[in-house]
Parts: C-alpha cells; sequence; structure tokens
C-alpha cells in the first residue's frame, strides 16, 4: 500500500489538521508517514496544502509532482492540482465556490458538499471531517479505529469530547460522496 | 525498553531530543522556518524537570556568545537559527572555534541571500563547510534528511563536539524542519554534574580551586609564532576529523553508472528520482553526504575511478555549492554535472530525472 495525497484550501478550512490526522490515523497502523505543509504568508487568508504519503515502505521524496488522490477545497486549489493526479487516480473537491469544475475524464472525479453540509449540520468546524469521511469511503486505507485513535493523538486532551462529533462528521462524509464521471 | 514512536516536526524532534541528551542550555531568537525549536522547548519546560535553561535572547548575536560562555564552563549547550540568522553568529562561531570549544549550532536553511524568502534552501552550504567567519577555523557539519536524524544528530552532534572540541552544527533546511514524520526519540540522558564536567572538561572555568592556575578561554594570542602553533595544532585537529567522522549514505550505487549526490531534502528526492530513473531502465544510484564536512571525498573518488560510473549529478538546492566538493574528488575522472533550484524552490523528483537525461543521456 502506497497513497500518495494532497490536500489544498483556504488557510483556515483545516487542510493541515486533516492531512495531519490522517498521518496519525497511519501511524496508529504502522505505516510509514510523511506530513509536509506549505508554510509561510500565504497561510493567512491564501491557500495551504499539506502533502500527505502513507506507506507501507521507506518514504523516499516528501515532495512530489503528482499524486494518487487530490482533495481540492477551492477553486484556486483545482486550477493548480487537476493537472497533478496520476491518470486513474482520484479527485475529490468541495462543490462550494467552485466556478469551473474539473475536466479530465482519465483520472475518477468525486463531489462531496461538505461546506453545504457543515453549515446545514450547524457544525462548521467539522467540515474538514467530512471531507475525510468522503476520502476514506472511495480510499479506505485507514481503518475508523484507526482514525478515531489519529484524532485522540492529534487533538490536545481538552477537545478530546468532540471526537464522536468527529466520527458523526466522517460518517455523513462517506454517505454524501458521489461521482461525477 | 522500547521507545514509543511518535509523530513530530524535524523542529520539534531536535528540541525533544536537546532535552533527552542532556543539553545545559539553549539560547535562540525566533526566526521561520525553525521557530518551532524554541516554541518546543518552552512548551516542555525542562528547567523543571532535567534544570535545562531556555533562554530567548534579545538577538541571535547574544545568543551565539551566551552559548560561547556556557560551553567556556564546560555546559553543553546550542542555539539555533535560519540562516540571516545564521549569519549574525558567524563572529562567535569563528570565536568559539578559536577557543576551542564545544557547542552545537542549528541551521533550518530558508532562501537567501539577504532576508530571502521563509521557504527551503540550501545555499548556506559554502558558509557552513568552508568557514562563514573569519580565519582557518572549521566546523563539523551534519545533514540531516529525515525527521530521525534531526532527533539523532542533536546527541551524535555535542558527542562529536566534546570528543574534539569544537564547534558542530545540524545544517537542515525548511523542509526538514516543518515536516512531520515518525521517530523514536532518545532516551533520557541526566545532565553532567559539576564534577562530571571537571572531569570532562578541566580546561574550562567551571571555577577555579586554590589547588590550580586559572583556565583561560580565550581566540587571542598576540604572539604570532604562538598563533601559527595553535593553527597547526587545529589543522592536525582537523585531519583527525577527516580521517574518523566520515559519515554517508549510499543508495543503489552497486551497478549505478550514474549518481547523483545530493543532502538534506535534497537527497530525499533523489531517493525518488532514483526510483523513477530505475523504471526507465536508468541504472541511477545516490550518494547521500551526511557529513558535509568532513565530505566524502575517498568515497566519491573510488567511484569516479571505478570503470562502470559515467558521470555525477550535483542535485542542491543553491546555485551549485557542494558540486565543488564533488569535483574536487572526481579530479576530471569524469563529467560532474550541476542541477538545482534557487530561492525556496524545491526541485521535485521528475525534474531531477529529466536534468539527468539533458546532461547525459
Amino acid at each position: 500500500m502506497k497513497e500518495e495525497i494532497i490536500i489544498a484550501g483556504f488557510g483556515g478550512q483545516g487542510v493541515l489538521s486533516m492531512g495531519k490526522i490522517l498521518a496519525y490515523s497511519g501511524l496508529m497502523e504502522g505505516h510509514e508517514v510523511s506530513w509536509m505543509p506549505s508554510y509561510g504568508p500565504e497561510q493567512r487568508g491564501g491557500t495551504a496544502n499539506v502533502t500527505v504519503i502513507l506507506s507501507e515502505q521507506r518514504i523516499s521524496s516528501p515532495i512530489l509532482n503528482s499524486f494518487d488522490t487530490a482533495i481540492i477545497l477551492n477553486q484556486q486549489s483545482l486550477n493548480k492540482f487537476e493537472s497533478a493526479v496520476k491518470p486513474g487516480g482520484n479527485l475529490i473537491y468541495d462543490g462550494y465556490g467552485i466556478t469551473t469544475p474539473p475536466t479530465r475524464t482519465d483520472i475518477n472525479v468525486y463531489r462531496i458538499d461538505a461546506m453545504d453540509k457543515s453549515v446545514e449540520m450547524n457544525a462548521a468546524k467539522s467540515f474538514n471531517m467530512i471531507v475525510l469521511g468522503g476520502f476514506l469511503k472511495i480510499s479506505p486505507i485507514v481503518k475508523m479505529e484507526s482514525v478515531i485513535l489519529g484524532l485522540k493523538k492529534s487533538l490536545p486532551e481538552r477537545h478530546h469530547h468532540l471526537i464522536p462529533m468527529n466520527e458523526n462528521a466522517i460518517k455523513v462524509g462517506m454517505d454524501i460522496i458521489q461521482k461525477m464521471n | 525498553m522500547s521507545e514509543e514512536i511518535k509523530l513530530m516536526k524535524g523542529n520539534e524532534a531536535i528540541a525533544h531530543a536537546a532535552i533527552r541528551c542532556g543539553c545545559d542550555g539553549y539560547f535562540g531568537y525566533p526566526i521561520t522556518p525553525q521557530s518551532e525549536i524554541m516554541e518546543t522547548l518552552m512548551d516542555e519546560q525542562p528547567w523543571k524537570t532535567t534544570g535545562m535553561v531556555v533562554l530567548q535572547a534579545e538577538s541571535e548575536v547574544a545568543a551565539i556568545n551566551m552559548v560561547y560562555g556556557g560551553a567556556g564552563c564546560g555546559k553543553k549547550v546550542m542555539t539555533s537559527s535560519s540562516s540571516p540568522g545564521v549569519s549574525l553568529k558567524q563572529e562567535g562561531i569563528s570565536y568559539i572555534a578559536g577557543a576551542e570549544l564545544p557547542c552545537l549550532i542549528v541551521n533550518v536553511m530558508r532562501g537567501g541571500p539577504g532576508l530571502g524568502t521563509i521557504q527551503p534552501s540550501q545555499a548556506d552550504y559554502f558558509q557552513a563547510v568552508k568557514g562563514g567567519g573569519h580565519g582557518d577555523y572549521k566546523v563539523i557539519v551534519l545533514a540531516p534528511a529525515s525527521v530521525q536524524e534531526m532527533a539523532d544528530f542533536t546527541a551524535l552532534s555535542f558527542d562529536l563536539a566534546f570528543k574534539y572540541s569544537n564547534p558542530a552544527m545540524i545544517l537542515a533546511d525548511g523542509v526538514i524542519g516543518q515536516m512531520m514524520e515518525k521517530v523514536v526519540l532518545p532516551p533520557f540522558v541526566d545532565r553532567l554534574t559539576k564534577s562530571e564536567i571537571e572531569k570532562q572538561s578541566p580546561w574550562a572555568t567551571y571555577g577555579k580551586p586554590a589547588s590550580r592556575k586559572p583556565n583561560v578561554i580565550t581566540s587571542l594570542e598576540l604572539e604570532s609564532k604562538d598563533m601559527e602553533q595553535r593553527n597547526l595544532k587545529f589543522q592536525a585537529k582537523y585531519r583527525e576529523i577527516e580521517e574518523n567522522e566520515v559519515r554517508y549514505e549510499e543508495l543503489a550505487c552497486e551497478d549505478a553508472e550514474y549518481l547523483l549526490v545530493a543532502f538534506g531534502s535534497s537527497a530525499r528526492v533523489c531517493q525518488k528520482a532514483v526510483e523513477l530513473a530505475r523504471e526507465q531502465g536508468i541504472k541511477l544510484g545516490l550518494i547521500r553526504p551526511i557529513t558535509l564536512w568532513p565530505f566524502p571525498t575517498k568515497l566519491i573518488q573510488s567511484y569516479a575511478s571505478s570503470s562502470k560510473v559515467k558521470g555525477f549529478l550535483a542535485v542542491e538546492m543553491n546555485a551549485g555549492q557542494m558540486i565543488e566538493d564533488v569535483r574536487l574528488a572526481v579530479n576530471g575522472k569524469v563529467s560532474v554535472e550541476y542541477f538545482g533550484r534557487l530561492g525556496g524552490i524545491v526541485p521535485t523528483p521528475d525534474e531531477v530525472v529529466e536534468a539527468l537525461k539533458a546532461k547525459f543521456l
């Protein structure tokens, strides 16, 4: 198993923490993991992205130019990373604010309206967990138990009471993701 | 007793490793992309547990001179910064090398020159291995390529620094500092007691008993004859380090016709480039210098002299600095080419393979 993932969106959408939870989940299953964020001024109001790799083997480059999966949360990131998905790979995007949807036909395109759903659920902060759920539905590379353990590891203890809410959001995400092509 | 596997940033790993290896003091000033080193130390509050001092100085210059003072007392002390801040420390590093004191300096490099960018770079290679400050001195330079090595090299740097009474440097960059990977932290080692310090470093200014003359820590020698003798002693020590402390990693080199030479995060990119090239039937290998000084000259010489290797490609996040040391080692036997990106851009594995093809195939 080896999964090379880019998660990209606006700063503040929980891009980096989604990647962190995924990385921790991989750690719980004994995989090799790397988490490489974009860091710097572009995080303030601009785009943020993180490359997460889970692998059974030693990870060579933490920086990549093509990915098995791109999880895209805004139009700028879609413009930047649609072409970086490997042929046959997966592109997941949140429909909110997307004016020009993906057009590639040699990849699997999925849409998840996580932003709308999180507002509807009155749980805007679980947005990124809904997206994570959608990803895990199409690429079940880690088990739900590992994700919960990963959440415990990556969240400070004072936030552990929020874990059931996050678990629910992941399940919602699994339900609402839809294939577009 | 097996230690738990943790997930953390390279910068955080350095902080935890420093506390665990019995470091007495950290003195620093914040700068991206290495601020998590001091932030983690402040969070961990080791002054309450091991007694380690953590101090945010008023400037980088103050911090390196605090290191000079602490090292003069025989203490295990360190500082960290990123490129512009390490430039400010160069005078202090020259003095510490001139006074033959052990210490650890961490440089998590960013793009330069000047204030440059906060993104990863390797453009301080010359500064680290060729001096940086004034005078004929050398700093032992270790280049980690993983979060695990950030942790491991912290303790190793201190060991080497004390073994040779010489400053040691960890030369990392924004990639290794900011990325999270698995790491097993080293076991806790107690800080040295005063009597242990007296035994380990009898030259140190730990407080003069009536029984001996004062110890003097200085880099100043007004008599040229004496200063030459001092320099000759330094040079003898440097030759000993070159003889004993070269470290490197070879990847897929046995049957390689072409060899990449890369350190730190560039070496990680190159590992992937080797995988890609091998898939295309190109016999490519990678030499990763772990010590940048002392440089693995003999290893590269031996590959250059073998009949198999047709060329070397130095891959660096700078305009071609380490390539000079590769060329000195190869000494014209085969062609040595350069590929790199500048100013904070990290090359991709594909770019490395394309560069190899363009130069050699």
